[in-house]
């Protein structure tokens, strides 16, 4: 049987990591969470020789092993838990050519854990370029490792590196730094107190807590959290394991490393000359936010146009062919134009994930966090938040879990707050449909497109509400935090086409599957709560015949006449029917009212829900919207779908919290019910309030 | 004394002290510790914040955080 080794990738961030993580695992890798917490969870499997295969993590890059954050803690409670199933064998530290200096601290604080450590030294291809020299024998003396040059980029030094890695076994376990020496007198107390364990990772578990204090941790090899020093004094005591570990790695490196910068060509500061500007790097960065735009609302409309005809030539087919009976009726009356609903803005997501990947893969981002962070920080934001504020825009749930590496809580805790305003891909369907049912098709000054023009209002005003929303929000939000802001200014990078197919493969993936199985199940309940009800619903052909008597209606009359009776009485009519009043103020019926509420679980459902309604015991089949434009509001025979109550329907969906998964992630992240809570209440009232004064005002 | 926010673009500099009682960790770790080399590479409008090269890394911090890093100019 094949052996297999656990092999942690470990590294800090924009060192390439992921890529070497693509290379070594290609396409058999997948992505899960940690369980209980929102972080990624990559892992995948290599094989190294024909009786070896590895068991690969990618670990969340980190800058040291003192975790600051929720992802940076995954890799310490992993090395320091040796009873995991995924503890590993060997680590592989990766390193960045250019930053080997800040990259080594966290390099030899692994190998001082005891784990049997690889160097890989990545983008090596810019030596040359970068007139970088390096020394790897006295290098992988010093460090008592071995060193593998790589270049992801290039593919060179993979062989070597799963060589080294099935060799794990002849590889020095003896530490960097005599941990004791950080502080000889409080260290060996913590060897009295427990003589058989290992210092350094004692310290570790110590400390652990000092920067990182909200998790309830389980305690690790039963050992008890020790801790008879001041947080003051341990953070001190952590600032000279920094400042020792500096020491040797500027020691170690000077002679072993040389740098000829006479002769390195210098490409990064030429792009930051232009791109950090006082000027054009705002006028840049605002270009590269239209593009994305108008890739999402104006290329993404050719496939999305083909996925809607699809869907309904399928539905049309299936009914044909399926046996009629109450299985058939579910498939094509509930869960096809369910799953339709979702699947359609597929194009939209992957060209989101598209263009985010590339803003980070290549170094820009941090440039726009760079520029924005004293405007941003006028309405109690951070830099940072850009990043989840422009995430939103696909969604937000990976935005609030963006917002991890905001340092300072109160700009963290804003952020969380008003993402959710941001217009996210899940609105935009509802936003489409509407848009094309009620606002005409002209053009202003000849050019620029109603429909288009209103879409593009409808985002602006949800930045808008998310700004002031933080605006108001910092003036009366009080909560302790410390202000302090640092961001790494990568090098930049040409995007691998690899790594961002699959963070756009990876990324959409699960987004559709987690929405695909709320609206699957949504369906489903919505379709037997349309396709049965209690009292008249069963004596509704005898109860529509007699109505109609004296009518004369056709056979085509008397059928639709039969099935609006009979959605009215069923289940969901009733409830629909209570909740009418609630609505009808802001000018929907009770159909809408009642996708209303189903789009609470998540917005897309609407559409679904309508569609679902609609084609219950309707035997025609339509384009949904083709279905939307026919309904006629009973009070008045006019279109149900206007120009009064469409503003209002779009106003209510740009402001309400309507997403389960959301106010599930941001109780995760702020570790409380208190501000999801919030969230939903506001925003729901902003949305109702704004909703019904639109309608007043316009009918 | 100096402190990192009354550099200019493109002048060098020794970090001498800080002039905070608990110096965060991310900030030394990254590479920002006394006797090493800090350039200022670029400033954002109203000089926040700060793109500097130290150590070898390149980092932004803010002007609040630049004020309480002191330094020593290098000559030439």
């Amino acid at each position: 049987m094949a052996k297999q080794i656990n092999v942690a990738l470990i590294g800090n961030p924009n060192t390439g990591k992921s890529s070497v993580f693509n290379i070594l695992t290609g396409l058999n890798q997948k992505v899960g969470n940690y369980p209980g917490i929102t972080v990624e969870k990559k892992q995948g499997t290599c094989q190294l020789e024909r009786n070896l295969k590895a068991h690969i993590i990618d670990l969340p890059g980190t800058y040291s092993l003192n975790a600051s954050s929720l992802d940076e803690n995954v890799v310490i409670e992993l090395l320091l838990n040796k009873k995991d199933k995924d503890y590993p064998d060997v680590a592989v530290v990766i390193a960045d050519i250019e930053n080997l200096k800040r990259n080594l601290l966290l390099f030899t604080q692994i190998k001082d854990l005891g784990i049997p450590t690889i160097l890989a030294i990545n983008m090596a291809d810019r030596m040359k370029r970068k007139a970088i020299s390096l020394n790897i024998k006295e290098l992988e003396k010093k460090l008592g490792t071995k060193i593998v040059l790589l270049s992801s980029r290039k593919k060179t030094g993979i062989e070597t590196l799963k060589s080294l890695i099935s060799n794990y076994n002849s590889l020095s376990l003896t530490p960097c730094i005599n941990s004791s020496k950080i502080a000889p007198e409080y260290f060996e107390r913590l060897q009295k107190t427990f003589p058989n364990q290992d210092l350094y990772k004692l310290w570790l578990v110590v400390t652990q807590d000092v920067n990182f204090g909200k998790l309830n941790r389980k305690k690790i090899n039963g050992i008890q959290p020790f801790q008879t020093e001041s947080i003051t004094n341990l953070k001190r005591l952590q600032q000279k394991e920094t400042i020792a570990r500096y020491q040797f790695i500027n020691d170690t490196l000077k002679e072993t490393l040389s740098i000829d910068s006479k002769n390195a060509k210098d490409l990064r500061s030429r792009f930051d000359k232009i791109l950090t500007h006082k000027f054009w790097g705002y006028v840049i960065f605002f270009s590269i936010l239209l593009l994305i735009f108008q890739a999402i609302f104006d290329w993404s409309t050719y496939p999305m146009d083909f996925i809607d005809n699809s869907f309904t030539l399928l539905s049309e087919w299936l009914k044909i062919n399926l046996p009629p009976g109450v299985f058939s009726n579910l498939i094509t009356e509930g869960i096809i134009p369910g799953l339709g609903g979702i699947v359609i803005f597929i194009p939209q997501i992957a060209f989101l994930f598209l263009f985010i990947s590339i803003l980070e893969e290549s170094g820009y981002m941090s440039r726009v966090v760079f520029l924005m962070d004293r405007i941003m920080r006028r309405f109690g934001l951070s830099g940072k938040s850009v990043v989840p504020l422009v995430s939103g825009t696909a969604c937000a749930i990976p935005a609030i879990m963006a917002t991890r590496n905001i340092e300072n809580w109160k700009e963290r805790l804003i952020t969380i707050l008003v993402t959710p305003f941001i217009t996210c891909a899940a609105r935009l369907p509802v936003y489409l449909i509407i848009i094309s049912l009620v606002i005409p098709e002209g053009r202003v000054l000849g050019i620029i497109s109603l429909q288009g023009l209103t879409l593009l209002i409808l985002y602006g005003l949800g930045f808008a509400a998310a700004i002031i929303a933080a605006y108001t929000l910092d003036k009366y939000l009080h909560v302790k935090s410390k202000s302090f802001f640092v961001i790494e200014m990568p090098n930049y990078k040409l995007p691998l086409l690899k790594n961002v197919g699959i963070t756009v493969l990876e990324k959409t993936k699960s987004f559709v599957f987690g929405a695909g199985k709320i609206i699957l199940a949504i369906s489903i309940i919505l379709w037997v709560m349309g396709s049965y009800g209690p009292g008249d619903f069963n004596q509704a052909e005898e109860i529509v015949l007699q109505q109609t008597e004296q009518q004369n209606l056709s056979q085509e009359e008397l059928a639709i006449k039969l099935s609006s009776f009979k959605l009215e009485n069923s289940y969901i009519g009733i409830v629909g029917k209570f909740i009418e009043p609630a609505v009808r103020p802001l000018g929907y019926d009770w159909k809408i009212g009642i996708a209303l509420i189903s789009s609470f679980a998540a917005r897309e459902v609407f559409i679904g829900t309508l569609a679902t309604m609609y084609s219950v015991g309707n035997d025609e089949v339509e384009t949904i919207k083709e279905r939307m434009a026919a309904e006629i509001n009973p009070s008045n025979g006019a279109p149900l779908f206007n120009l009064a109550s469409g503003i209002s329907l779009l106003l209510f969906y740009a402001f309400a919290m309507q997403c389960m998964s959301t106010l599930a992630i941001v109780k995760r992240e702020t570790n409380s019910w208190k501000w999801p809570l919030w969230q939903l209440l506001s925003m729901t009232a902003l949305a109702y309030i704004v909703a019904l004064a639109a309608y007043q005002i316009l009918k | 004394m100096l402190s990192i926010a009354s550099l200019k673009i493109g002048q060098r500099a020794v970090i001498k002290d800080f002039s905070v009682d608990v110096v965060p960790l991310k900030l030394l770790e990254m590479g920002c510790l006394p006797g090493n080399e800090v350039t200022l590479l670029q400033e954002a409008p109203f000089k926040d914040p700060l793109y500097l090269t130290i150590n070898g890394s390149h980092l932004a911090i803010r002007k609040e955080m630049a004020c309480k890093i002191e330094i020593e100019l290098i000559n030439g």
